[in-house]
């Protein structure tokens, strides 16, 4: 992985002074609250409802043992003990003090990271395929890439006052794990037909209260000019993009009220226009060097087949679920993937103990190379475990609570932290994620129902992607009351879709038996081998808008 | 307003025109872009340095073909979040080839002085309650930022290959 050298950290430093001063002089008043706010968001603070919250970049979710060690300390020496991953591959702290952040963020410094841009008008933390550099279905490892955009648009300064904020997803494999559909520019590394390496770019995706799915920019762009393209993107988008109202201001409006044709003949003319830029001089021996960094850990040569572990699957039925349900393919022979869903049955979607947090690290000490990566699905993933390993590691697990076997299960929930935490939302989502969690439990009927992805956020701006669940739930608030608006058919995959509303949006008392209620229907009508989504999607949504709203 | 210009502070030598003023003989003047778009006569007329102001909205195409006759541009930060004129700034140095003086105008903060430098602009009207002193500072607050940009500050990359 990317470790800082001297420059990556004294540049870390130097932002940590700009910022303690900052605070210093709001402290005294010299700097006004609205000025203040602007600058704190772009140091990832932000104010909730019941304190400040401080978001920690983890650049493409990938961190190594003793990065979280080190947020397993952060949390119990500033916080309350915990920490809450995200749909951003970012992880937060809910319960800093204002006057302790900037002594928190030297602790980050120390084992190279930081909060440099998790939040504010800026490109946000880049994100990726959480499986990258291990996938089968990979024709690259994207995360260099990822590096590279990483730095170009750190404190770029150009394109730190963008009209509203901007995420940039990157993928290099066939199925899209980094849901680029839904991102300002969802970028997917191919091969063009002469076996060259470059970019499919998507721009103009995202959620909130106007849902896009991202729109194809170039089909192929040579990986050379990534920087040079998405300068050219931003600066259109700095310039143009609408700034009079806030609602409106992110790229996908630009796109959509442009048309994409107009869109792209803007930044292609911008391009253009700024070949030869000096700006990015001596690009290849940079590119060499962060590549460099990403070399794979030192695999030893191991069969596929792994006759213990085969045997640990045949006699260990909880392990064989465990093993069937959260283990991914990995391109080495004899490794897998692990999945560490954070979904504990009633548990609160993406939390993790500071005590937690230690013990996966030295999991992954153990088992995993040192590393560990965070996906958007506010899970986990030991990314290279040799199969022998597989049966201790689960062991492990079991006996920390962390092997429930329900990765992208009903119960392997998307929220967001809604109204017990953020001041825009409208209505809480944690308890509603807590109350299905504990619905579905029985994990016998988890598997009856198979893949279904539920999302819940709890206001308009969708951070809990309640558009792209199979089943997307919204709170909002009707007199005094939380409501929720339940959407089906959405997807992130290469399945893409924005969900649709099914009707009329149901009281908090009744939303958990309405989720059962569409859920009971599908396992009514499906046909063999379904998915919620392929059932919905081949029959439509009429039957369950039957028993949802059927008359008693 | 206090002016920082080639890292230090300095007297404003140049005068902000009214729209119906007329610029004294040899005045260093600064006209709004629509005196400039509608042709004035006296500015026309006018033998000394001319500066032209540009709105946020207002972009560097709009000049482009009469760049040479402005000694001064000077670019609006109306507010902090409004990221335009980094842009055009970036425009106007590094695609337009303007060697005069870019200001940034209407009073900016020190926490924006260092990005804009970047982006080209070599002098600033600070906000009434900025510390001289500080700002100042401010302009070398990063010393290996990631990118280059239009200052000719050398880059991480670069410093890695000259050891710097």
């Amino acid at each position: 992985m990317y470790r800082y050298d001297e420059y990556d950290t004294k540049l870390t430093i130097e932002r940590i002074g700009e910022y303690r001063d900052q605070v210093a002089r709001r402290v005294t008043g010299d700097l006004s609250e609205d000025n203040f706010r602007n600058l704190r968001l772009r140091n990832g603070l932000y104010m909730q409802l019941h304190a400040y919250m401080l978001r920690v970049a983890i650049p493409y979710g990938l961190m190594s043992s003793d990065q979280l060690r080190k947020l397993a300390f952060i949390a119990r020496t500033y916080d309350k003990d915990y920490g809450h991953f995200t749909t951003r591959q970012n992880l937060q702290f809910n319960w800093p003090k204002l006057e302790d952040t900037p002594a928190i963020l030297e602790h980050l410094a120390e084992v190279d990271m930081s909060a440099i841009q998790t939040s504010g008008n800026v490109n946000r933390n880049v994100t990726a395929d959480a499986f990258a550099g291990v996938a089968r279905d990979e024709i690259e490892d994207p995360r260099p890439y990822c590096e590279i955009v990483r730095q170009f648009l750190t404190l770029n300064p150009e394109f730190s006052w963008l009209p509203r904020k901007f995420k940039i997803a990157v993928s290099a494999a066939a199925e899209d794990r980094a849901a680029t559909t839904v991102h300002d520019i969802g970028l997917l590394l191919i091969h063009n037909a002469a076996g060259e390496t470059g970019f499919r770019v998507l721009v103009g995706g995202g959620l909130g209260r106007s849902p896009f799915l991202g729109k194809v920019l170039r089909l192929f762009l040579p990986k050379d000019d990534l920087l040079p393209y998405l300068q050219a993107i931003l600066r259109v988008y700095n310039m143009e993009g609408r700034r009079d109202n806030m609602y409106k201001a992110r790229i996908k409006i630009q796109v959509h009220e442009l048309g994409i044709e107009k869109f792209r003949a803007k930044v292609e003319a911008e391009f253009d226009a700024s070949a030869g830029d000096p700006l990015f001089i001596g690009k290849a021996e940079e590119e060499a060097r962060i590549k460099a960094q990403f070399a794979p850990p030192p695999y030893k040569q191991r069969d596929e087949y792994d006759p213990g572990h085969e045997a640990h699957l045949r006699q260990n039925a909880a392990f064989s679920q465990w093993a069937e349900h959260n283990l991914a393919a990995h391109k080495r022979g004899g490794y897998a993937i692990v999945n560490l869903p954070l979904k504990p049955a009633g548990g609160i979607p993406g939390d993790v103990s500071a005590d937690q947090m230690d013990f996966i690290a030295g999991l992954a000490d153990t088992y995993s190379f040192g590393e560990l990566r965070a996906t958007h699905r506010q899970n986990l993933v030991l990314a290279d475990v040799a199969k022998s390993d597989l049966y201790s590691l689960w062991q492990a697990l079991t006996e920390a609570g962390l092997a429930p076997p329900n990765l992208d299960r009903i119960t392997d929930i998307i929220c967001c932290p809604g109204m017990d935490y953020c001041s825009l939302a409208t209505a809480r989502s944690i308890p509603i994620a807590q109350r299905i969690s504990e619905r579905f439990s029985d994990q016998e009927r988890q598997d009856a129902i198979g893949e279904l992805k539920l999302n819940i956020s709890g206001c308009i701006n969708a951070c809990g992607h309640h558009h792209i669940g199979h089943i997307g739930l919204l709170g909002v608030e009707k007199n005094g009351e939380e409501f929720y608006q339940i959407t089906v058919g959405g997807s992130a995959a290469g399945d893409a879709d924005i969900g649709r509303i099914i009707g009329p949006a149901f009281a908090s008392e009744d939303v958990v038996d309405a989720v059962e209620t569409l859920v009971d229907t599908y396992l009514d009508i499906r046909a063999p081998g379904e998915r919620f989504l392929d059932t919905l999607r081949r029959i439509g949504p009429e039957p369950f808008k039957e028993r949802l709203y059927a008359i008693d | 307003m206090p002016l920082i210009k080639d890292g230090a502070a300095q007297a404003d030598s140049w005068t902000y025109l009214g729209p119906s003023d007329d610029p004294a003989d040899g005045q260093s003047v600064i006209i709004d872009y629509a005196r400039w778009h509608d042709a004035d006569a006296a500015i026309a007329a006018h033998n000394g340095p001319l500066g032209i102001r540009m709105r946020s909205d207002q972009a560097p195409e709009l000049i482009a073909e009469d760049i040479g006759r402005f000694d001064l541009i000077a670019l609006e930060f109306p507010v902090i979040a409004d990221g335009r004129s980094f842009s055009h700034a970036r425009i106007l140095r590094d695609r337009l080839g303007f060697q005069g003086e870019l200001r940034a105008a209407g009073g900016v903060l020190e926490d924006q002085i260092f990005f804009m430098s970047r982006c080209g602009i070599d002098a600033f009207e600070l906000d009434a309650g900025c510390d001289i002193g500080r700002a100042v500072a401010a302009l070398t607050q990063f010393s290996a930022p990631y990118q280059a940009a239009s200052d000719g500050l050398a880059p991480a990359p670069a410093r890695r290959r000259s050891g710097r």
